[in-house]
């Protein structure tokens, strides 16, 4: 068991250790997500608590937080500047795209939520 | 050659002089120009044979809820409660289809009028299917160049044009979802690959919409979304997965689920229905993969992460097999439905579903039709898939998956070759264009090598390869035979297309055509005969009763109230008539009675030799009408396990409704020189009971040919 412990701890020090040197636009982007992520638990929660009547407009609530989420964890990968796959894409482009997906995203929601 | 004798040209036309590129791109637009416009115009064959018509039964269904649309609005379409079918239940139109063909014509329609091209619906109805393959074309050729180069894309749009398996579900006239649904399952593909490749959050929303388009326009779409995390997770297993990959597929899973969802007809299937569930589990599974990733980039140190991994894993399998056992128990996820259960077992329908087994498309494939509708693409296929493994990548991998998946989805059931269609289509593509490519090179190398030698051309990659592999002999030679070989056998297809194209997809099936015993072709126009009959000498508030394949058409052309129709969505109620059409006289007068019919309509093909007509779907009424009442028993219409209308039949087969009213007054007719009176064409059978009462119905209408066959129902007996 301690030797369980020690582990956890060790890993949790490695991970904020080496977290510490993310850049901070993507550490900003990161707090988005997160934001985003517990705002649809939160949902999911209170759907637990008060039932899904309105099932259409849980639905929206939820998924526009989870579609929030992807599509800033894209970006976050399309920006990041030590990920070699995304070299030849500008992130100017990259964050034109992400608005635009967001766009579509919200208006969908907007006529979803009903 | 064409450039020395350009050189004596005055300057300003030798500017117009091409370089090479340039040449390639006008020789490659202009083909797929030509492909363009062959695509279409191999399509009007049904309109130059017969005229410009709706064909079949679904169709019927279309063309009228288009025409409801383009007089009425979006917004009454979307809220029409329709009382002409289905009496007494009647049919939420506008939450029971997919809209997607509807609009499309609509709006196509208010184009042509904008352009002040005066043009009725049922024109565009009847061009809208040969107009979107043509436009497949292009998708096809993107779709190759995206996949292989633009030599295969090119061959694939010219395969795809005339390719059988298509044609025959887009000739002019068959205005149907599947039409304009290939269009759509091909391009969100396209899109889909293309967003893979360059993972491009743009794309993967082009994706999306392009799978938003097909949901609405077919109920198809299923394949999709299955098929594209089979992808996703076939590329995680042989450990292809990137960040592209993550990109594509979130965004186009989360964005097209919520655009799917605004089709009411959908709703929230893919929230609830196991059909969908695989995409689901396949997104939350990227989102670990993802988060396990970045947790990896992040510690740089094995053994530390495999503790993590090890509960990270353990936390989340037990969650989502939780997940979805309260699911599937509290009965918020529904079971899979009966018709996807028989694409995975073939058998399962036959044995629990007579209404989907009864329809002759739901059937497995014949052999046979896989060379009728594929031709030599049945040969290119394998080769294809040998090449795309040879130069495997993202793209060849969703192309060799959706090849296979829906081969296998073809030999279940016959509709579904045309899904198999493009994908055959692709790869036979690939195989053509590579292998053609290959024969090509090794003919110029070897008639350029003596050039090279007297220092004419530059020493090209093609002629050092050619110098090198000249030690085979007779290379050339043979080099030459395989492409005569080759083009031997696209040209046979060429012709085979044509040829099935024009004689066996081009019928409407609502005018039948037949040789005549001098060889010229009869025309039987029975059916609109009939239904131009209801329409001008029924009571408008009429109700038809006749077997659900004739709903739609009745409907449509006859503008009569009918009892049930090709959407099959009651089975009780095609049951009740079914059992009315197997019963007794009196015992289905009772029936008719209760469900108020006025009119009773059979098709019957005994004088002319029709053989779809009901006696032989006779058979099916029974067992449908059997499924729900159990009175109706199928050994009783059987003799020994065999079906037969002569002396030798079972005695409730020769005095049920259905066969009383198909063989009334028939036993007076010949039909056939040499032969008895009463004797049917089709069974080739003297009939059992040529002296046929009716007592609560009579004969109202009988078209020339025979074909339709109308009785009225007595209004019930005064009391005495």
């Amino acid at each position: 068991m301690p030797r369980a412990t020690s582990d956890a701890k060790l890993l949790i020090q490695s991970l904020s250790n080496a977290y510490a040197a993310t850049p901070t636009n993507l550490k900003i982007i990161d707090l988005y997500v997160i934001c985003a992520v517990a705002t649809a638990l939160i949902q999911v929660a209170y759907m637990g608590l008060v039932g899904s009547f309105p099932f259409n407009s849980f639905l929206s609530g939820v998924l526009s937080c989870i579609g929030t989420a992807v599509l800033a964890v894209c970006l976050r990968i399309q920006v990041n500047k030590d990920n070699k796959e995304f070299k030849d894409l500008p992130p100017e482009r990259a964050f034109a795209d992400f608005v635009l997906c967001n766009l579509v995203l919200h208006l969908v929601i907007m006529n979803f939520l009903g | 050659m064409a450039t020395t004798a350009l050189d004596f040209l005055p300057a300003p036309l030798r500017s117009l002089r091409l370089k090479t590129k340039q040449q390639e791109l006008l020789l490659r637009v202009s083909t797929l120009a030509l492909i363009y416009v062959l695509a279409f115009a191999v399509r009007l064959f049904s309109v130059l044979r017969y005229e410009s018509m709706i064909h079949e039964f679904d169709p019927y269904f279309n063309y009228r809820t288009t025409l409801f649309l383009s007089e009425n609005g979006f917004s009454e379409f979307w809220n029409w409660f329709d009382s002409e079918s289905w009496y007494p239940l009647g049919r939420v139109v506008g939450g029971t289809l997919f809209p997607g063909l509807m609009v499309t014509a609509a709006l196509l329609h208010r184009l042509l009028r904008a352009l002040s091209l005066a043009v009725h619906i049922r024109e565009v109805c009847v061009l809208t299917a040969p107009f979107f393959a043509a436009n497949t074309t292009l998708v096809a050729y993107a779709f190759g160049r995206e996949i292989w180069d633009s030599g295969a894309g090119l061959v694939a749009a010219a395969l795809i044009a005339i390719v059988p398996g298509y044609i025959s579900r887009s000739v002019a006239g068959s205005y149907d979802n599947e039409g304009v649904a290939i269009f759509a399952l091909l391009l969100t593909f396209y899109l889909f690959v293309r967003a893979v490749n360059t993972g491009s959050l743009a794309w993967a929303l082009a994706s999306a919409f392009g799978y938003f388009y097909m949901v609405s326009a077919w109920g198809g779409y299923v394949f999709i979304i299955n098929l594209v995390p089979l992808y996703v997770l076939v590329l995680l297993v042989t450990g292809r997965y990137s960040q592209r990959l993550y990109v594509a597929y979130n965004c186009m899973y989360v964005l097209g689920m919520l655009l799917a969802m605004q089709i009411r007809f959908v709703g929230f299937q893919h929230v609830q229905s196991g059909e969908h569930m695989a995409a689901m589990g396949v997104f939350f599974l990227l989102q670990v993969f993802f988060f396990l990733d970045w947790v990896k980039y992040l510690l740089n140190d094995a053994r530390l992460f495999k503790s993590f991994l090890r509960i990270t894993l353990t936390c989340v399998i037990t969650v989502g097999a939780l997940a979805l056992g309260i699911g599937t128990a509290s009965g918020y996820i529904s079971p899979w439905t009966g018709r996807f259960y028989s694409l995975l077992d073939p058998t399962y329908a036959k044995d629990h579903i007579p209404i989907i087994a009864s329809v002759s498309e739901h059937q497995p494939t014949a052999w046979s039709s896989f060379m009728f509708d594929f031709h030599i693409l049945l040969f290119l296929f394998p080769a294809g898939l040998y090449f795309c493994f040879k130069r495997l990548s993202d793209a060849t991998i969703f192309i060799v998956m959706y090849g296979l998946t829906s081969m296998y989805f073809a030999g279940v059931m016959v509709r579904l070759i045309l899904v198999a269609a493009p994908a055959v289509c692709l790869i036979s593509a690939i195989a053509a264009s590579a292998t053609i490519k290959n024969l090509t090179t090794l003919i110029r190398a070897k008639s350029k090598s003596p050039q090279a030698a007297s220092g004419k051309t530059t020493g090209s990659k093609a002629a050092a390869k050619g110098a090198v592999d000249q030690s085979l002999p007779f290379q050339h030679n043979a080099a030459i035979a395989l492409l005569l070989g080759a083009f031997y056998l696209l040209s046979r297809y060429a012709i085979h297309c044509t040829w099935v194209t024009s004689e066996a997809y081009s019928s409407p099936s609502i005018v039948l055509a037949a040789r005549g015993h001098n060889g010229g072709r009869v025309i039987f126009d029975d059916y609109r005969e009939a239904y131009y009959w209801l329409r001008q000498n029924t009571p408008p508030d009429a109700k038809i009763m006749s077997w659900w394949d004739y709903g739609y058409q009745i409907t449509a052309m006859g503008n009569r109230t009918v009892i049930v129709d090709n959407n099959t969505w009651n089975n009780t109620h095609i049951a009740t008539v079914g059992r009315a059409m197997s019963s007794y006289e009196d015992e289905a007068y009772e029936i008719m009675q209760s469900l108020d019919v006025n009119y009773v309509l059979v098709v019957f093909g005994g004088v002319t030799g029709y053989s779809s007509d009901d006696i032989n779907k006779f058979l099916w009424m029974v067992r449908i009408g059997g499924g729900v009442f159990p009175v109706i028993k199928e050994p009783d219409y059987l003799v020994n396990g065999e079906y037969r209308v002569d002396k030798g039949a079972a005695p409730k087969m020769l005095n049920c409704l259905m066969y009383k009213l198909c063989y009334y007054r028939f036993g007076e007719l010949t039909t056939e020189y040499g032969k008895p009176p009463g004797y049917d064409r089709v069974r080739g059978v003297e009939i059992g009971n040529k002296d046929i009462k009716l007592e609560y119905l009579e004969e109202a209408f009988t078209t020339s040919n025979w074909i339709v066959r109308i009785y009225k129902v007595k209004p019930p007996k005064n009391r005495s």
